[in-house]
């Protein structure tokens, strides 16, 4: 028994992805035929030649028929993928497996969301009939508890807090607004975000990631097939996914200043791809800032930082483009906002831009020899999380 | 108009009293410039937005039986005017919320005030130990009389002979008077009672007051000088205060009705002026309880020696002096008087009925579980321990009356509420668990880190006409902080 990852088995070929935006003029169906046309050209393949299909969707649609339907896949496996924020992430898992396993030799990944017909603001599960004893806050209500939590333990000052909070939301949107498929697409300047009304806690509209909707899609072959179809691979080197017990919730134990779900993914994903120091070897992260405070403790539990010192390096712009670990140069989900099911595959996509060099330069990360990116989800509430990390890379080996 | 005076010696009576005011008071003098006319001087009590007839129930009779030990209800008995449901009992959320036993029957008396007082002489001439619980919210049309005249609260007597409990107060008889005349009617669904011409039904009811008072009187040997407290409560004002100086009592006997503080809280008002005075009355005095509607019911007691070493969860004159000013325009909201722009969030989904039955322990009577090999406690109750590999292998934990402790909290003004903002805190209960769990009858700016609360049991919300009940949490203010230290 072991978790042993299929490292360098399995390549993504191809991949899309639409702009995030407030698609009003697009329904669920436009999404997936604009983001997997691009990945079939992108890859040089027809939807005949890809054997299976895996979509994410977390509530866009039931069953393959979602996208058996807009496609018009004749005779194809279609399965629907969900497992909250994580569910494009998970398609792609799945894909990746069913290659590595030999069942297919061409896999697709697809994931969407069609956030916005819903009418609200924010993002808004479906209602599960229940006892009407859980709890009903917002995932911002519940994120921003982690910021007195995480100032009490470590010594930071309100102030203090707000600062670093302020500096992760400029600087993702100072990299979204390098991106032409972002939805907002301005700097905004920390003192700004700061000066914000607060909506939940301490947290203001600002540290809080938009809403869009959107799809996303990538194309996987063994990896010893790669090169029938491109120069540039990207490789696979973990696929991590971890389910939490829900214990943190009632735990008198958990402190909310760490996401135990992460941590331990991120040491199974390390072990999968081989990664000691993390730090050093990567050469990039798009994680999973739902929440400015969510991307602060994710610098600790993906170990970017040691405990207690990420916001000290959050100020010192290491997480920065130009910094020493960029983490979210395409804008993460601050900028693009989060259809929940193309998310994971939306940060697949930037990783696979900067990788194979294909980023614009106007938010290219330094070229300095690493060769590796990590990608993270989370979906659930601090103590109560599935987390999802990918270690991806555009070398062998 | 049919009389009846009676005179027991079962030596039954009161064996434990217990009342709930709302944090919340309304000062009459800011409704006035609001709604143009109405108010007057003093406060009224205020229900939350989180809080029904049955809710309110709930915390009166969790006051009565923690300060009775031993109690043993052996019948629960629910009156309102302004009952959470119709059709359907109230009275069997309230047996829920206080585990009593399956074996003991909980019913609804509706309708009218004088139920609660037809209850308690129910329960007084009866042979079982029974929890006679009364509730009501008072509303009225903005600026009206009864507007500014009612209040809000809940009362629970728990009544019954030697053999249950020492008896605080003996039922020494009484005399009740039936009239029909139609002075105050309101067709159900209606919102405002309206009123005949108030000097009709003050004749009447002064005329069937004195002739139960007259008959109580005789029916136990008692003269008027010979009673050392005496309390009135109806909903017509002019005759409560007019037969009051009617009863040919000792200067000084006849106590407050509370109208002042309080206002007139209709079906819980008997049993809540009823508490007040037995929270001041010494062993052996003899207490009159009156009651106007309808006609007159008159209940006459003798305090025992035990009344003496009996000490309430919460004392009505200390419920009474700890509450919070809320503005007019809120009240009008939480009341439904006045629409205001709900969040713009979809509405909570409607809690499903059988989901509601499996987890009624935990849904009514916050019971968690305890996992017998490491200790962990565990809110809401699991089958599996999230520490070591047990599969039932849990004992439950009734965490209703433990207190908590605030570890982080926030405040959210978006997610949907009756009222927004909602707070909402990770408590950690003195008994080892952890809940997240809302907090009420605060102000979203006086929460920390620290904060010691308590379980209330509230009703979340209500989706498709079914009422979601479960537990928030609110400071701890009153006799349990002493209590703890």
């Amino acid at each position: 028994m072991g978790s042993h990852g299929i490292k360098d088995r399995v390549a993504i070929i191809g991949m899309g992805c639409t702009p995030f935006v407030e698609h009003w003029d697009r329904g669920t169906d436009d999404l997936l035929i604009e983001a997997t046309a691009e990945a079939f050209a992108d890859a040089g393949v027809r939807k005949e030649q890809v054997d299976a299909y895996w979509l994410g969707t977390a509530q866009s649609g039931m069953s393959g028929l979602t996208l058996a339907k807009p496609l018009q896949l004749q005779g194809k496996p279609v399965t629907r993928v969900e497992n909250m924020c994580a569910t494009g992430s998970d398609a792609l898992r799945q894909a990746a497996y069913a290659v590595a396993s030999g069942a297919y030799d061409v896999a697709m990944a697809v994931g969407v969301e069609k956030v916005k017909d819903g009418g609200f603001q924010g993002l808004n599960a479906f209602p599960i009939p229940g006892d009407g004893t859980a709890r009903t806050l917002t995932a911002a209500a519940m994120f921003s508890m982690v910021v007195p939590a995480y100032g009490e333990k470590y010594g930071v000052s309100e102030g203090e807090m707000r600062e670093v909070l302020s500096h992760i939301a400029a600087k993702n949107h100072y990299n979204g607004a390098r991106n032409p498929r972002a939805q907002f697409r301005k700097e905004i300047a920390a003192e700004k975000i700061s000066a914000m009304p607060k909506l939940a806690g301490q947290l203001g509209v600002f540290d809080c990631a938009g809403v869009a909707d959107g799809a996303a899609a990538a194309i996987v072959v063994r990896a010893e097939d790669a090169h029938l179809y491109t120069d540039k691979p990207l490789y696979i080197k973990a696929l991590s996914l971890v389910a939490g017990n829900g214990s943190g919730v009632i735990d008198p134990e958990y402190d909310y200043t760490t996401f135990r779900e992460i941590a331990a993914c991120a040491e199974d994903a390390y072990r999968q791809a081989g990664i000691t120091d993390p730090r050093e070897e990567l050469a990039m992260a798009e994680v999973h800032d739902c929440f400015t405070p969510t991307e602060l403790v994710l610098m600790e539990d993906l170990r970017f930082a040691d405990r207690g010192t990420a916001w000290k390096d959050v100020l010192a712009g290491a997480f920065d483009l130009d910094g020493r670990l960029p983490v979210n140069p395409d804008g993460g989900l601050k900028s693009f906002g989060h259809p929940v099911g193309a998310s994971g595959l939306r940060m697949m996509f930037e990783a696979w831009l900067q990788l194979r060099g294909a980023a614009p330069a106007e938010r290219r990360i330094p070229a300095d020899g690493r060769r590796l990116a990590l990608t993270h989800n989370l979906g659930g509430y601090p103590g109560d999380m599935v987390s999802f990390i990918s270690i991806l890379g555009s070398e062998l080996g | 108009m049919t009389t009846d005076g009676t005179a027991v010696s079962t030596g039954r009576g009161i064996l434990g009293y217990g009342a709930y005011l709302p944090y919340r008071r309304l000062d009459r003098k800011t409704i006035a410039a609001v709604a143009g006319t109405g108010g007057g001087k003093g406060t009224r009590t205020v229900a939350s937005f989180d809080e029904d007839t049955t809710t309110l129930a709930v915390e009166a009779a969790r006051n009565t039986l923690r300060a009775t030990p031993g109690a043993d209800p052996r019948a629960l008995l629910f009156a309102t005017v302004a009952p959470a449901y119709t059709d359907r009992t109230n009275a069997t959320a309230i047996h829920a919320a206080l585990r009593l036993d399956g074996s003991v029957p909980a019913m609804d008396a509706g309708g009218s005030v004088r139920s609660a007082a037809g209850l308690l002489r129910l329960a007084l001439t009866g042979a079982d130990s029974a929890l006679v619980v009364g509730a009501d919210i008072r509303v009225g049309l903005p600026g009206s009389p009864d507007e500014a005249a009612g209040g809000d609260g809940a009362s629970a007597l728990l009544v019954g002979g030697p053999a249950d409990g020492p008896v605080l107060a003996e039922y020494l008889g009484g005399g009740a008077a039936t009239a029909e005349f139609v002075d105050r009617w309101r067709t159900p669904g209606d919102v405002r009672s309206k009123l005949w011409e108030e000097k009709f039904g003050e004749n009447n009811y002064l005329a069937a007051g004195r002739r139960a008072w007259t008959d109580a009187l005789k029916a136990t040997g008692l003269t008027a000088e010979q009673v050392d407290h005496a309390v009135v409560a109806g909903l017509h004002g002019r005759a409560v205060a007019g037969l009051g100086r009617r009863l040919g009592l000792r200067e000084g006997a006849l106590g407050d009705d509370l109208s002042g503080t309080v206002g007139n809280t209709g079906a819980a008002h008997p049993g809540l002026l009823l508490a007040a005075t037995l929270e001041t009355a010494a062993p052996g005095a003899v207490i009159a309880l009156v009651v106007l509607s309808d006609g007159a019911d008159v209940f006459l007691f003798r305090a025992g020696d035990a009344l003496a070493a009996y000490r309430p969860t919460r004392t009505v004159a200390e419920q009474i002096a700890g509450g919070a000013p809320l503005p007019y325009g809120k009240y009008l909201a939480w009341r439904g008087l006045l629409p205001v722009e709900p969040p713009r969030r979809p509405e909570p989904a409607r809690t499903s009925s059988s989901a509601a039955v499996r987890s009624v322990d935990w849904k009514y009577g916050f019971v968690g579980a305890r996992d017998r090999e490491s200790g962990a406690v565990h809110l809401p109750p699991q089958r599996v321990s999230m520490t070591g590999g047990n599969v039932d292998d849990m004992e439950p934990v009734p965490t209703a009356d433990v207190l908590g402790t605030v570890k982080t909290f926030t405040v959210d003004r978006m997610a949907y509420s009756p009222s927004p903002p909602v707070v909402f805190a990770v408590v950690d209960f003195d008994n080892g668990g952890r809940l997240p769990i809302e907090l009420t009858d605060m102000d979203a700016s006086e929460v920390a880190i620290g904060d010691r609360v308590e379980p209330t049991f509230r009703r979340l919300g209500t989706a498709d006409g079914i009422h979601n009940y479960f537990w928030k949490a609110r400071p701890v203010r009153t006799a349990r902080a002493a209590e703890e230290a």
